[in-house]
């Protein structure tokens, strides 16, 4: 097996990514933007500021070459992950729907969350109900035309909802005004995921701990049972 | 560059001026920060609202073409459709 995890200029948590597959023993390669995406099972987009954030977070990814492969892979069937500034590119690559903006609160904002896994999703069978994240975003208030959440929610593409200690969606849980405290979104295939929470720092005990790992390894059973 | 005494150069110059705003209701926090920010100057704002403009220039066989070619950047690259409206000007 082997994941493409891939890189622009810009990206920084592709290395965490990395080690936290290689962890679960799973083959996964990096690979820059201007390369050809060869035959992988899989591709994750992981977190940084490509591009410097310029026009909008994610904006200048999108519109890369390698994204059209990976648009391939996933109407291919293949299992996609966008993490943080990975799942920004894709919403501007229109692979999600909804677009993730500037924070209602416009500033960074870096510390764990609860969620609740709300959807069905390939990306979460192996997942606990609720898992604990980090997040460290700018732009990660989700915003969706009304009509289309509604149909997210009638799709089951709803993943991740930001919760309080007793699993409840409030406000006072939801970090950066997403709409309906969504923190992920899937497409309608449900094997493209893009989540402003961080998995990879959550993929060791040591680092606070490990309930992303089942996030990787949910993606890892789907491939082998493709 | 151009010569507009030829008769087989069709292309012309065109500049185009792009504003891309957020749609009406969208929550703008940088603006927000801005009225208040304002307000502890002592500007009292009912509202403020910011907008990004971009000045082009670039080269096409009429104002229809250009207009469609402004158009594309806007709905491809400088907008984003789920939050953003803009506005065109062209100009020679």
């Amino acid at each position: 097996m082997n994941i493409a995890i891939l890189r622009f200029g810009g990206s920084n948590c592709d290395l965490d990514v990395q080690k936290a597959l290689n962890n679960l023993g799973v083959g996964a390669e990096l690979v820059w933007y201007k390369e050809t995406l060869k035959s992988f099972d899989g591709a994750i987009i992981p977190g940084g500021f490509s591009y410097g954030d310029y026009l909008r977070a994610g904006a200048i990814a999108a519109r890369t070459k390698i994204m059209q492969s990976v648009a391939q892979m996933a109407a291919d069937g293949k299992p996609v992950l966008g993490i943080c500034n990975g799942a920004q590119i894709l919403c501007e690559s229109h692979l999600v729907p909804g677009t993730f903006t500037l924070n209602q609160y416009p500033k960074f904002i870096c510390r764990w969350v609860k969620l609740r896994t709300v959807g069905k999703s390939p990306f979460t069978v192996l997942s606990n109900a609720i898992v604990d994240l980090p997040i460290a975003h700018k732009e990660g208030r989700y915003v969706v035309d009304p009509q289309l959440l509604k149909e997210l929610y009638e799709n089951d593409q709803v993943v991740f909802k930001y919760v309080d200690d007793n699993g409840l969606p409030t406000l006072a849980a939801n970090p950066n005004g997403s709409l309906d405290n969504i923190a992920g979104i899937s497409n309608l295939e449900k094997n493209v995921l893009a989540m402003m929470p961080h998995p990879e720092r959550a993929s060791e005990k040591l680092l606070g701990s490990a309930d992303g790992n089942a996030i990787f390894e949910s993606m890892v059973r789907h491939i082998k049972a493709l | 560059m151009f010569n507009y005494y030829d008769p087989t150069v069709t292309a012309m110059l065109y500049r185009a001026e792009i504003t891309i705003k957020l749609k009406n209701g969208m929550l703008d926090p940088e603006a927000t920060t801005i009225k208040n920010a304002l307000k502890h100057l002592g500007y009292e704002c009912q509202s403020v609202k910011q907008a990004a403009t971009y000045e082009l220039e670039f080269t096409a066989d009429s104002r229809e073409n250009a207009t469609d070619l402004v158009n594309g950047m806007c709905q491809r690259l400088l907008a984003n459709p789920i939050i953003h409206d803009y506005d065109v000007r062209i100009t020679k």
